[in-house]
């Protein structure tokens, strides 16, 4: 096995991942569930498409889908701050909202049901191995820059207070539910760079093309027990497992499908704490009058 | 040491005729309160008198539904948490409003952190604590996570907290209520260096000792109003405490009546029962532990007789909840043994102990004693649904039978049966959980705050109710915060302090002085 | 169970109304965004659906599999429990009744072979709604994430077993079962001819009944409500929260796993990679269009279907992906008018003082 290729791939497939996951990390601290990652990768991915498709500048791409993750994320906010609506079950209906959305425009826009045309993407000499994506970059970057901006900035800290104990961070005078807008803000934009990195990468829009990567990203968020930096490296590590099925496939040493189960099946053993407990935020989940 | 300052220009705080209801509740009915700068003063009451609300509504935590408050001169009525900060207010909530997984210093800068080029400049943040720590004496180290505190360390940061915004007059809600003797003298020296700096300082507390101790001026509150204004140095604790519990209240002066002019029972009032006499609940060196594994019953043992009430008396927060909870079947017992009519329940749960005879009217009807949102009849029989079974189904015409008759036993209104017990009154909420715990067979009663947050109509219904079932021979532990009832009810009273029994007095011999010193640790005695 | 009282209806019924108000508006966008009538589309679906034998039949059809998961959810939610698994639920209970029906002889009559392919499928989903049942109160972990990652799982480990072991060479399914096949409407009803729609619909029925005598009329279903509602007053009222839990995730499991028999004895009769098609997932809006109740599920699967059959009915002039939207909209809608229509109404009205 190569280790030049075998890390290219490993980090191509763990960019969407780590958007998605600090995405989920940021919404989570500050109290607010995030199942819908996997809606907003999607939503990402189709909005660059038609901003690439029509401008011919995956810039312009990445700036349609950020606008496009922000969009689905302010309804997600507004769903379960204002509305004080059950976090998990518009969750659940914002991923159904953003099949339906891209199926429904791409048919509209491509008049396909299956993928848009070829769109122009980032980089792609071969021997850069894809390094020469600046998304990539980015993506690599997501992680530690939430770190910094969670634990070393005024904002972080309200935002770690509010998901932990609204109450005091109320009686403060912090605003819960105006740095809870801004975090859900926030995780709408990044899981979408998630979904534009696929995008651009695949150099089109397929439908449902997240196929289950937003989840995966959730599992990343509690395996690594909402730490920007923890929940990185699960990322890279579920990356690592997939890449090395990819690479071993035709060998059959063990079926594709078991190394599919592996972040699921980590995910449910550190929930049930066999592998030290994952605590979540104390608050997460609970809307605030 | 206790002259109160003389008044000079305008109080710091005039806030006059507060109203306040939460929906059927009225907290405050017209309260009012004046505080003079640079006095400590103790705004004092039984629970439920309304002191909570009143301070929440200083604090900006809720607006007023009628009523002015004026800080400084100035009228604030309906301000936000932010503008009493802002002017300095402090407010130390008797739950604490810390983050537990942030340290000591992010808790307190949070909200007005330091900054360095856009940074949270938390090294700053740490020195800051510790120069306000030094200054005021209250030392704790700021680095240290908030969840790794004792409960004296926590309630220190949250006076930090309010000093660190500049609060000039500082809350105190029932401060003691979790502190240890020594820690309690530690936050006196504090307090009065903040008053002798200029601070004001307003005390809620109904421990009466403490009142005397520390206070400079003394506010009274009563049934959401307030029932006079006292100087420290001119008053009397018995004073207090009968302005406190309201000689003229229609519902005290019966009950204390009551004791005057009713014998309790037959002749054997207040004699402990003795070891060979069968009684009815036999509890020996009970423990148990508290959520946070901490011990909260502390071997304590007693019986009780047919046909006698035995009252506990104490300051809320000293085990009387786990001491109910773990006899109900609803705690772990660590240590010790329960007997229901002889037979040993130590490990029982809870469907067994009302087999053997156990009914339960537990302190929180919204949490525990009723399903708000299921129907009276069904509530009437929760925790009895096993009995009305019929061919594998739930036998809905005994249980609307039972129903219309517990309904008209116990006077339940409306009587509805099919009404979700969420409509109804506190009261006859309350005559619901009665209902369904007494109305039917039972050997012992445990009643924990039966009378709480209900109308005087009801409580002078279930206090009647309680006689009833003592002189028909039932065993009764009752549980509550009001002194007056446990020594209108009761045969016996024991005290209950630090999770143990620290007196127990036959009812005839007790009198809220002499109580109120075993509930507060002034007096200490081996229980009987 | 007493008579509801009209505030408690109008809290149920006012969110499903109000989020079809939404729902028709937001069609009427995605219609005219189209450059069509909205009038004329929604008459076409109509029509497409419950204007003929064969849509209906069809919706017949989709109705009994997402009644099914919709019960299933149902009942979690009224134990206070997040079942996000009955997609992976719908496919074990599918797979081990085709693999009952696999495994009996083609001579074993129906009476027989039905009952055994439904305790199978009932058992398959059982077990995997048991164990994040078992997980949470073992172990205290949340029952909604463990059960979106054993959809993972399950759907995985079941691919794997037909993919190596079971499949049709060329195909993602089993080879037909031998026993266990349910009769379609149309063998009774021939106007029915060509749809789906198939005598397991009866099952959903009965176990729409099941389901609300269970929770309305028996002790159990008592103590199951009281801890969805309010589990300290459960406890105090002698019930094992943690019993109730585990009892009521495996018989949420158990419901979605019956859910298909619907695709495996009465329709293709065999299992296959993916038949679930979300229905799993739908049945969480389902239940919460139904307000978790089993009169409420049937009305709310009915309409699902009718959304999802009536978008191949307009698919010539809109695409049928706008239905998709709907379905998003729907639930969006009443997820957030749920707490608003409750604080406004209990707002009007006083607790009543005696």
């Amino acid at each position: 096995m190569n280790p030049v290729s075998f890390l290219a791939q490993m980090v191509r497939i763990a960019i969407p991942y780590l958007f998605a996951a600090t995405g989920g990390v940021v919404a989570e601290r500050s109290g607010i569930i995030s199942l819908e990652l996997e809606g907003l990768m999607l939503v990402g991915a189709f909005s660059a498409t038609i901003g690439t498709h029509y401008s011919g500048s995956p810039w312009i791409g990445v700036l349609c889908g950020i606008l496009g993750g922000l969009i689905f994320g302010l309804v997600h906010a507004l769903a379960t701050i204002r509305y004080r609506a059950d976090q998990v079950v518009v969750g659940i209906a914002i991923n159904l909202l953003a099949i339906g959305v891209t199926r429904f425009f791409l048919k509209l826009a491509f008049a396909s049901s299956s993928n848009s045309p070829r769109i122009n993407g980032f980089g792609g000499r071969a021997a850069a191995h894809g390094f020469d994506n600046p998304l990539l970059w980015m993506g690599l970057l997501a992680a530690p820059v939430l770190a910094f901006f969670l634990y070393r900035t005024p904002f972080g800290l309200r935002v770690r207070a509010v998901g932990e104990h609204p109450g005091a961070a109320a009686s403060v005078g912090v605003s819960v539910n105006k740095i809870r807008y801004i975090a859900v803000a926030v995780s709408g934009m990044l899981a979408a760079l998630g979904g534009v990195f696929l995008a651009l990468d695949q150099h089109q829009f397929t439908d449902q093309m997240t196929s289950g990567r937003g989840f995966i990203a959730v599992a990343a968020v509690i395996f690594g027990r909402w730490d920007p930096v923890k929940a990185g490296l699960a990322c890279l590590f579920f990356a690592a497992a997939e890449t090395l099925q990819i690479q071993l496939q035709g060998n059959h040493v063990i079926p594709s499908q078991f190394i599919e189960m592996i972040p699921y099946a980590l995910t449910i053993i550190a929930l049930a704490g066999l592998v030290g407990r994952a605590v979540a935020p104390a608050a997460l989940g609970k809307a605030v009058e | 040491m206790t002259a109160s300052s003389v008044p000079t220009g305008n109080p710091a705080i005039r806030m006059t005729g507060i109203e306040k209801a939460f929906g059927s509740v009225r907290a405050n009915r017209g309260a009012s309160l004046e505080v003079q700068q640079g006095e400590i003063h103790a705004l004092v009451g039984e629970n439920g008198a309304g002191k909570s609300t009143l301070m929440k509504i200083l604090g900006g935590l809720q607006p007023p539904d009628a009523g002015t408050m004026e800080v400084n001169g100035k009228d604030v009525t309906g301000w936000s948490t932010s503008d009493a900060i802002r002017a300095g207010i402090g407010v130390v909530h008797q739950h604490f409003m810390l983050v537990p997984t942030l340290t000591v210093a992010e808790n307190i800068v949070l909200g007005m952190e330091p900054v360095k080029g856009g940074r949270f400049d938390y090294r700053k943040a740490v020195d800051e604590v510790k120069t306000l720590s030094h200054n005021t004496g209250l030392e704790v180290s700021p680095d240290r996570k908030v969840a790794d505190l004792s409960v004296g360390e926590a309630q220190r940061v949250e006076i930090l907290k309010t000093l660190f915004r500049g609060a000039k007059i500082l809350v105190l809600d029932e401060p003691t209520a979790v502190l240890s003797p020594p820690e309690v003298r530690d936050l006196w020296t504090v307090l009065r260096g903040l008053r002798d700096a200029g601070g004001t300082i307003i005390l809620i507390t109904h421990r009466l000792d403490e009142v005397i101790d520390i206070s400079d001026t003394i506010t009274v509150m009563r049934a959401g109003q307030t029932v006079t204004r006292l100087k420290t140095t001119e008053t009397t604790p018995s004073e207090i405490a009968k302005a406190m519990v309201g000689r003229d209240v229609a519902l005290t002066s019966r009950d204390e009546a009551g004791i005057l002019t009713t014998p309790a029972h037959g002749g054997a009032i207040g004699q402990p029962p003795r070891d060979d006499e069968a009684s009815a609940i036999n509890v020996t060196n009970l423990c148990v532990l508290g959520s946070r594994k901490t011990i909260e019953v502390d071997g304590v043992s007693f019986s009780i007789r047919a046909g006698e009430i035995l009252g506990i008396a104490g300051v809320e927060g000293n085990g009387q909840t786990e001491l109910i909870e773990a006899l109900a079947g609803l705690r772990r017992i660590e240590s010790g043994s329960v007997r229901i009519d002889g037979k040993d329940v130590t490990f029982r749960n809870v469907g067994e102990r009302r087999t053997a005879g156990l009914s339960h009217i537990p302190e929180d009807r919204h949490r525990r004693g009723l399903i708000l949102d299921y129907s009276v009849a069904d509530n009437l029989v929760l925790g009895l649904q096993a009995d009305f079974v019929d061919k594998g189904l739930l036998d809905t015409d005994r249980i609307n039978a039972n129903a219309e008759a517990q309904i008209k036993a116990f006077d339940i209104r409306p009587p509805v049966a099919g009404m979700p017990a969420r409509n109804l009154s506190g009261g006859n909420q309350q005559k619901v959980v009665v209902a369904r715990e007494m109305g039917g067979a039972f050997t012992v009663l445990l009643a924990s705050q039966p009378t709480r947050g209900v109308d005087v109509g009801a409580i002078e219904f279930i206090h009647s109710r309680l006689r009833e079932a003592r002189a028909a021979g039932k065993a009764i532990l009752l549980v509550s915060a009001e002194l007056n009832e446990v020594l209108a009810l009761a045969d016996r009273v024991a005290v209950m302090y630090r999770g143990k029994f620290v007196a127990v007095v036959p009812a005839s011999e007790a009198s809220e002085e002499s109580l109120g010193e075993y509930m507060t640790g002034t007096r200490k005695e081996s229980a009987a | 169970m007493n008579t509801r009282t009209k505030e408690q209806l109008e809290e149920a019924l006012f969110p499903p109304l109000v989020a079809l108000l939404v729902a028709l508006i937001f069609g009427d966008l995605l219609i005219m965004s189209y450059g069509q009538s909205p009038a004329m589309v929604y008459k076409l679906l109509l029509q497409g659906t419950w204007g003929n034998a064969y849509g209906f039949g069809q919706v017949l059809y989709k109705s009994t599999t997402l009644a099914f998961t919709g019960l299933a959810v149902s009942l979690g939610i009224r134990a206070g429990l997040f079942n996000v698994g009955a997609e992976s639920q719908l496919a074990a209970g599918g797979f081990l009744a085709a693999l009952v029906g696999l495994g009996l002889s083609p001579a074993v009559p129906g009476i027989i072979a039905v009952p055994l392919c439904m305790i199978a499928a009932a058992a398959g989903g059982g077990i995997v709604g048991a164990i994040p049942g078992w997980l949470k109160v073992r172990f205290g972990a949340h029952e909604v994430i463990v059960t979106i990652m054993l959809n993972f799982i399950v759907l995985a480990l079941l691919n794997y077993i037909v993919a190596a072991h079971l499949h049709v060479p060329e195909t993602l399914h089993t080879p037909e079962i031998h026993a266990g096949s349910v009769a379609t409407l149309a063998s009774i009803i021939p106007a029915f001819h060509g749809s789906a729609a198939n005598f397991t619909i009866l099952f959903a029925l009965i176990a729409a009944s099941v389901v609300g005598i269970y929770l309305f009329r028996s002790r159990r279903g008592f103590e199951l409500r009281a801890v969805g509602l309010q589990p300290d007053a459960a406890e105090y009222g002698g019930v094992s929260v943690g019993g109730v839990w585990l009892r009521a995730m495996t018989i949420s499991g158990a419901i979605a796993g019956l859910g298909g028999i619907n695709y495996v004895l009465g329709y293709k009769h065999y299992y296959e990679e993916g038949f679930t098609g979300g229905a799993g997932f739908l049945g969480i809006a389902v239940a919460l269009v139904g307000r978790n109740h089993p009169l409420g599920v049937v009305l709310a699967a009915l309409f699902f279907a009718t959304l999802s059959q009536g978008g191949l009915a307009i698919h010539a002039f809109v695409p049928k992906q706008m239905v998709e939207v709907l379905q998003g909209v729907v639930i969006l809608a009443v997820a957030m008018s749920v707490p608003e229509v409750r604080a406004v109404l209990r707002r009007a009205r006083k607790p009543v003082t005696a």
